[in-house]
This record gives C-alpha cells, structure tokens and sequence, in this order.
C-alpha cells in the first residue's frame, strides 16, 4: 500500500484559515448561522474552524453541533461491516438557521443526502450549505456538491483520501493512498 | 464489536458482556433520538415486526411498539385473547400463518417458560423474547442496568438487592444474569416461601431481613408479588407481607446511606413500595420506562442489521 501527501501541515492550516475566512463573507457575526460537523470525521474539520474563528477572527458565540447519521444511512443491511452509530450533539433548534454541513472528504455523496434527512429532526433550516475540506470529484452518485472547499481531488474508486488531525492522529495532513488489489 | 454474538434476544444468559455493552452504547444514541423534536428515524423502514402477546401486558407491549415506530418499522399487534389460539391452534401454526405476511421480526410474549427458544428453532424470523413465564423477561434487565448505569455511572461493583416474588418473578432471574454479567454483587431477599430453593446455585446472597438487605445495598429492586402465578397461599396476608418486606419512607431514612429504588411496574402502591417512596427522588422507576424505549430500539436495531437484505 502506498501513499502520497496531498496536503501537509501548513498546507492544512492555511487552509482552515481560508475556509474559515469564506465562511465570514458569507455568514458575516454568525447570528443566525450554525455549524454542524458530520460524524465521525467531520467534527474535527468543525472543531477545528470553529476555534479559528473564534480565537484568531474573534467571532463571538459560534453554534457548533455534531450529527451522527448513522440511522439515516441509506445501506443499512446492505454491507458487511455492521453500522456503528456515534454521538449526536446539537443543543440547539435550527429552524430558520442558516446551517452549514462540515465534513472531512466529499466521495459519493451518500452521507450528505443523510444528513440532509437527519437535520429536519432539529427544525426546517432556511437554507443548507455543505463544506469539505477535500472534494473528490467525478465519484458523485447523487447530485450534491460543496459551497466550499479545500483541495479538489481526482481519486479513482481504489484509491482513498484520508486526513488525519492532530487530535486523534497525531498529525494534521491528507494522504492520498493507493490499495493494493 | 459492533455486532451481537447472538441472532435472537431469547434471554440474558445467551448474551455476552460485550453484547451488553454493545447494547447500551447503542441505546446511548437512540436515547437522544427521542429526544429530539422529531423522534423518529427511519433505519427499519423496510422490516415488519409482529408483536405477538399470550399473556397480558400494558407497558411492555406499549414501549415495544413505540421503540419499532421510533425506527420507521411497520408493526402487527396480536394479542391472544383475539386470536385463533382459543380456537385450538398451536403456536408454531400461529406464528408461521403471520411469517407467511412476510414478517422479519417477532417479539413474543408467552405463559410458558422456553416458549421463545421452541420458536427460533422453528421459524423463520428473529425473536425477541418479552418474558416467557416465571423464565426471563431479558429486556426488562437489560433497561433496569441501563438505568443503574444512567444514575450511578456503572454497574460494576455495584450492590443490587432484588426484593419480593422472586419465585414468580421472570425480572428477577434476568436482572441475576445481567447484573453478574457486569460485575455486580447481586442479593435476594423475600419471605422463605418466595424465594426459590436453589437460587445460592446462582451465585447470589440471600437475606430475610428487609432492613439488613437494605443497609448492604446501593440499589434495591423492587418486585409486584405476582398474585395472577400463585396457586397456593404463600404468605399469611397481604399485610403481614407489607410490614415485613414492604419499603417505606421511615425505613429509607433510618439508613445512613441514599439508595437508588427500582420498580419494574406494575406497581402495587402500600404493598411492596409505599407512594411517598415511589414518588421520591430516590425512585427512577419513571426513568426506567423511558430507558425502556431506548434500550429496545437498541435490540431491535442490533438484531435488525443481522438481517441481510
């Protein structure tokens, strides 16, 4: 199995810095804009903007949660491995909300077009916008893209994107790795 | 893990530690699904589950239904009193008429003790065992330790005495399993005539004295006397029984300690368990039944994605 680094530390952080910039154009004091990082990976991705933009860009009073899709997932029985479902964390309505999906890697789609289901249990947001720090194109299968991200990727399917954060990895960077047949 | 050692939930002593704990990580999540504003999500949308009740029940049957609903699942209730069987049919003719409905699931109800593991061996649908006679009633343990779990942080180590009908008692036998299970120290305690003659084999102690039971626990679990399974008088009166094994107010103070009280329900208020008690702070027995909801989803869910499409 080998791999290659898409991107390294500084090239992460820098990253996260013009992401979160992005997302201030948008969404200006974030009065009515919440964030929402995919479980498992993305609440790294969440955790992590959400520090930046409250350390280094002093916005106050950040609504951050963490959605576990799990049972909204559309191959439930289809596969082999069984489901594992993870913690959901949103102390908040987000009705009328602007809200913004966080993730580490966009493949398929898939988890996306769950969370999307899973969210309305939590009110009806004004409007849904998606942020990936990688964005593997040309692997969609359903119709959904990101509003913003990071480095965009032409992976074929035995390839795969992992990112690694230093809090659980030891390390902040995105490998490309390539499985043996 | 992330999967039951097991295809069907037919009592705790099929289970394993880590089924358990597998189980109450799950329920952990479900627990905050129906607490959202929408509780519902829809993983089982595509199974059927027949709930088939032989003997009379109001709170199992209810939390059973809500937990399938919960799940997205479509549910058959059947309930004996309605049914063929008092025509003369027998149960695997019964069960097999509702599998040919194209059911993926039964939770299942019965007088008779093993009447859950006949079934499995016989058809062809994954059963969930909801109390099979004075046998077990494993969900009923499996939401009692979750709540232990809940209230004091673990059940390891943890003193729990069972007290009452533990003859009669399906609770009480699921509950032993369990809670060894788990690493707790497990007692029983009720009038001589209640209590059966080989439960030292299970490992657990037994006390006679309601107060010193008490005074050596951290949980008491309190049991209905099943009046509905006695053919004898096994007890003077109901009195008597309540001056010596019922808890009140004045005897949980006398004790230098807070214990937690448990009720599996349904309760007899002024028999086993005073109203000042139940309605205490230190009763979860309202707790229980809302764990009971997420617990079953729990199973449900697990044993469902064993279920290949």
């Amino acid at each position: 199995m080998s791999q290659k680094v898409l991107l390294n530390s500084k090239e992460v952080n820098i990253t996260l810095h013009r992401l979160a910039c992005q997302l201030i154009e948008n969404h200006d004091d974030f009065s009515e804009t919440v964030l929402i990082g995919i479980q498992p990976r993305g609440k790294y991705l969440a955790d992590r903007l959400a520090q930046i933009l409250t350390i280094d860009y002093k916005i106050k009073n950040i609504q951050l949660g963490h959605l576990d899709i799990t049972f909204f997932r559309d191959d439930f029985r289809r596969g082999d491995k069984p489901l594992e479902a993870n913690t959901t964390i949103i102390d908040f309505i987000v009705e009328n909300k602007n809200v913004v999906f966080i993730d580490d890697v966009l493949y398929t789609g898939r988890s996306i077009r769950s969370a999307l289901t899973a969210i309305q249990s939590f009110g009806r947001p004004k409007n849904v916008e998606l942020l990936t720090l990688i964005d593997r194109r040309f692997s969609r299968h359903l119709p959904i893209q990101p509003n913003y991200k990071g480095r965009q990727v032409d992976a074929i399917d035995n390839q795969k994107v992992k990112v690694k954060w230093i809090e659980n990895e030891g390390e902040d960077a995105v490998y490309l790795i390539e499985k043996d047949n | 893990m992330s999967e039951l050692s097991v295809n069907h939930l037919l009592g705790i002593k099929y289970l394993t530690k880590q089924d358990i704990e597998l189980i109450f990580e799950t329920a952990d999540q479900f627990k905050e699904v129906i607490n959202r504003p929408i509780k519902k999500v829809p993983s089982l949308r595509d199974i059927t589950i027949a709930n088939l009740f032989f003997e009379n029940s109001t709170r199992t049957k209810l939390s059973f239904e809500l937990a399938e609903k919960r799940l997205s699942a479509d549910v058959i209730n059947f309930s004996a009193s309605q049914s063929s069987v008092k025509k003369g049919e027998t149960l695997i003719d019964t069960v097999n008429n509702i599998l040919s409905m194209k059911v993926d699931m039964v939770v299942m109800r019965h007088p008779n003790p093993g009447a859950g593991v006949f079934l499995s061996k016989h058809v062809n649908a994954r059963i969930i065992n909801a109390g099979d006679g004075a046998h077990e009633h494993p969900t009923q343990a499996l939401l009692d330790s979750y709540s232990i779990r809940e209230k004091l942080g673990s059940v390891k180590g943890k003193k729990v005495v069972i007290v009452g009908d533990i003859l009669h008692s399906r609770v009480a036998l699921s509950n032993i399993y369990a809670l060894q299970l788990q690493g707790a120290n497990v007692m029983v305690c009720g009038p001589k005539t209640l209590l059966p003659k080989y439960i030292k084999d299970l490992g657990v102690n037994v006390e006679t004295n309601l107060k010193k039971a008490l005074e050596w626990c951290d949980v008491a679990n309190m049991l209905r006397v099943q009046n509905e399974r006695m053919d004898i008088s096994y007890f003077p009166s109901t009195r008597e029984y309540t001056q010596q094994f019922g808890v009140n107010k004045e005897l949980l103070d006398s004790l230098d300690k807070e214990i937690v009280i448990m009720h599996p329900g349904p309760i007899n208020r002024g028999v086993e368990i005073t109203s000042d008690v139940a309605d205490s702070n230190q009763a979860i027995i309202l707790d229980q039944v809302e764990n009971g909801v997420a617990v079953r989803m729990a199973v449900i869910y697990l044993l469902a994605s064993k279920i290949k499409q």
